[in-house]
């Protein structure tokens, strides 16, 4: 006789709790740039001179504020990159292309997607999205103040 | 600062759901198996440590719940969680309780389960920046494969080199009967697997696993009485980098942790790792991250961490075991895996690891990561005393 096998009682559960984040005083005036006019702030530290980005009202290398705000381009290269194959709950539709982008003016490498070409079949896509890539950043039409204003960074070369 | 001996390890089965307990009967299962281990009653510990990387659990804070579990109620309690650090970080906590003479007898215990969550990624990309970072879709994964390509570009490493690292982990991992991954894989199965986040392959990275584990430190005084064969901590270290990815010099050196590792050798009295080490559990949950582990701790130049697995020299009859236990790429209970590393390297050390036991292995090395490639802590521990 077949033993009956052991059951055990599972308890769904689940967390989806809005939060509102706040940028804080730096952060928004980036933002309120962007949305307005397409443009790209970075911020000096007034005591290594580096210009960070994304730009942060304190140097954590110095520990000093920083002041300065500095324009850069909303161009650059790619610095490292991944491709991303896999759905996750609440995340972006795959595939995409996730860089370090080394903008011009920028001392830090900003977090963004490489997008504009077509990254379905990985054998071809990361021969498109390659280390030292220049891009150039996509905007959207209607901006909120938020990163995905820019929709991703376009290689230069790609048509 | 006293000389601190470990006296008792103990770890469940990984796998990737245990439906059989709940949260707290896990942590009373892990922790009954290291009093056993030590020979020891819940009442002779002075002090715990707990660990725990919220929220996976689906319960903010299961530290809370899990108290009665760990034996704890009515005594010294400090919950700490450093993401993949964690369990490293609080192993490291309970021998500063003990090392400092607070306590003659500390635990530290750790318990995860990634399992009861469908979505380990979504919850990790928590961790980024909700102001600027998070839009990008990043998860842990995304940390490996960075560190993958951005080495493959600065130093040449191949898919085939990373497709040798699964195929030891996975092959040692069949001698260890706490995996939870078991299965025997060739480097075309492992290049042959499908792509989840370039350049990493499913192959190339770590399930998601639920268990328990926990380490007793004790006092050289209270060592002697108790344990006739401890292992003895020579030395421990732990650093932190910035949260920001983009403040990186570089993604294929890990630089924080080779500092980390200069103040662990110094304190350890180690002067050329690969001699002097016979065990070295890392923290890789991705392939790419032995590369970078292995040279950040010098145990070869950059760039060379490639050609010497090609060689050979890290597997188990290698110059020095690397993961013997199968290592994080086959059992990730995130919160709980770096005491799971400390762990292992107790087992080597006291010759009781079994089927995967490192012929002879004196000293043996743990090492744990966490956050946004942030954290690092590491400890060693040897047979005899230093
Ligand atoms: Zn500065």
């Amino acid at each position: 006789m077949a033993e009956k096998k052991e059951e055990f009682i599972k308890v769904k559960a689940n967390w989806n709790i809005p939060f509102t984040h706040s940028a804080g005083k730096c952060a928004s005036h980036f933002f309120q740039e962007m949305r307005e006019k397409k443009r790209i702030l970075g911020i000096r530290c007034p005591k290594c001179q580096r210009v960070m980005l994304p730009p942060r009202s304190f140097c954590e290398r110095c520990f000093v504020a920083t002041t300065d705000w500095v324009p850069v381009k909303d161009e650059g290269v790619v610095e490292s990159v991944s491709i991303n194959y896999m759905e996750y709950t609440g995340m972006p539709k795959p595939p995409y292309a996730i860089a370090f982008i080394r903008l011009d003016g920028s001392d830090s490498n900003l977090m963004h997607f490489v997008g504009g070409v077509d990254l379905s079949d990985w054998k071809k896509a990361k021969d498109l999205v390659k280390i030292g890539t220049r891009v150039k950043a996509v905007w959207k039409e209607e901006r909120e103040g938020r990163m995905t204003d820019i929709m991703y960074f376009k290689p230069v070369s790609a048509k | 600062m006293r000389r601190v001996a470990i006296i008792g390890v103990g770890q469940t089965k990984f796998r990737t759901r245990r439906d059989d307990a709940t949260h707290e009967e896990l942590t009373f299962e892990g922790v009954s198996r290291t009093l056993e281990d030590a020979g020891l009653s819940i009442s002779q510990i002075d002090s715990f440590i707990y660990g725990t990387m919220d929220p996976f659990d689906g319960v903010n804070s299961p530290d809370k719940w899990c108290v009665g579990g760990a034996g704890a109620v009515g005594k010294p309690f400090i919950k700490i969680s450093t993401g993949g650090t964690t369990g490293l970080t609080a192993g490291i906590a309970a021998y500063h309780q003990v090392a400092s003479g607070a306590f003659d007898i500390s635990m530290a215990v750790c318990t995860q389960r990634v399992g009861v969550g469908d979505d380990a990624q979504s919850i990790l990309n928590t961790c980024v920046c909700p102001i600027y970072e998070r839009d990008a879709g990043a998860g842990a994964i995304s940390i490996g494969a960075h560190q993958a390509s951005r080495h493959m570009f600065k130093y040449g490493s191949t898919d085939y080199q990373r497709a040798l690292i699964s195929v030891d982990a996975h092959k040692n991992a069949l001698n260890n009967p706490n995996a939870h991954i078991q299965v025997d894989v060739n480097p075309e199965d492992v290049l042959n697997s499908r792509m989840i986040e370039w350049p990493l392959r499913l192959l190339e990275c770590c399930p998601r696993s639920d268990g328990a584990c926990a380490v007793i430190f004790a006092s050289e005084e209270a060592a002697k009485k108790l344990c006739p064969h401890p292992a003895w901590v020579w030395g421990e270290a732990s650093i932190l980098d910035s949260y920001w990815w983009g403040e990186r010099p570089d993604l294929a050196d890990w630089d924080v942790l080779s500092l980390a590792g200069r103040r662990l050798f110094k304190m350890a009295g180690i002067s050329n790792p690969l001699k002097e080490i016979d065990v070295a559990e890392l923290y890789a949950p991705f392939t790419s991250q032995i590369l970078l582990e292995l040279e950040a701790l010098g145990f070869c130049g950059h760039g060379e961490a490639g050609p010497l697995i090609e060689k050979g020299v890290f597997k188990m009859d290698g110059e020095m075991a690397v993961t013997p236990s199968g290592g994080v790429l086959c059992t990730n209970p995130i919160g709980a895996t770096g005491l799971v590393r400390l762990t292992e390297a107790v087992l080597q050390v006291t010759g009781k690891a079994g089927q995967h036991q490192v012929p002879g292995a004196e000293v043996a090395l743990a090492h744990a990561w966490g956050g946004t490639m942030q954290l690092h802590a590491l400890m060693i521990v040897g047979k005899h005393k230093r």
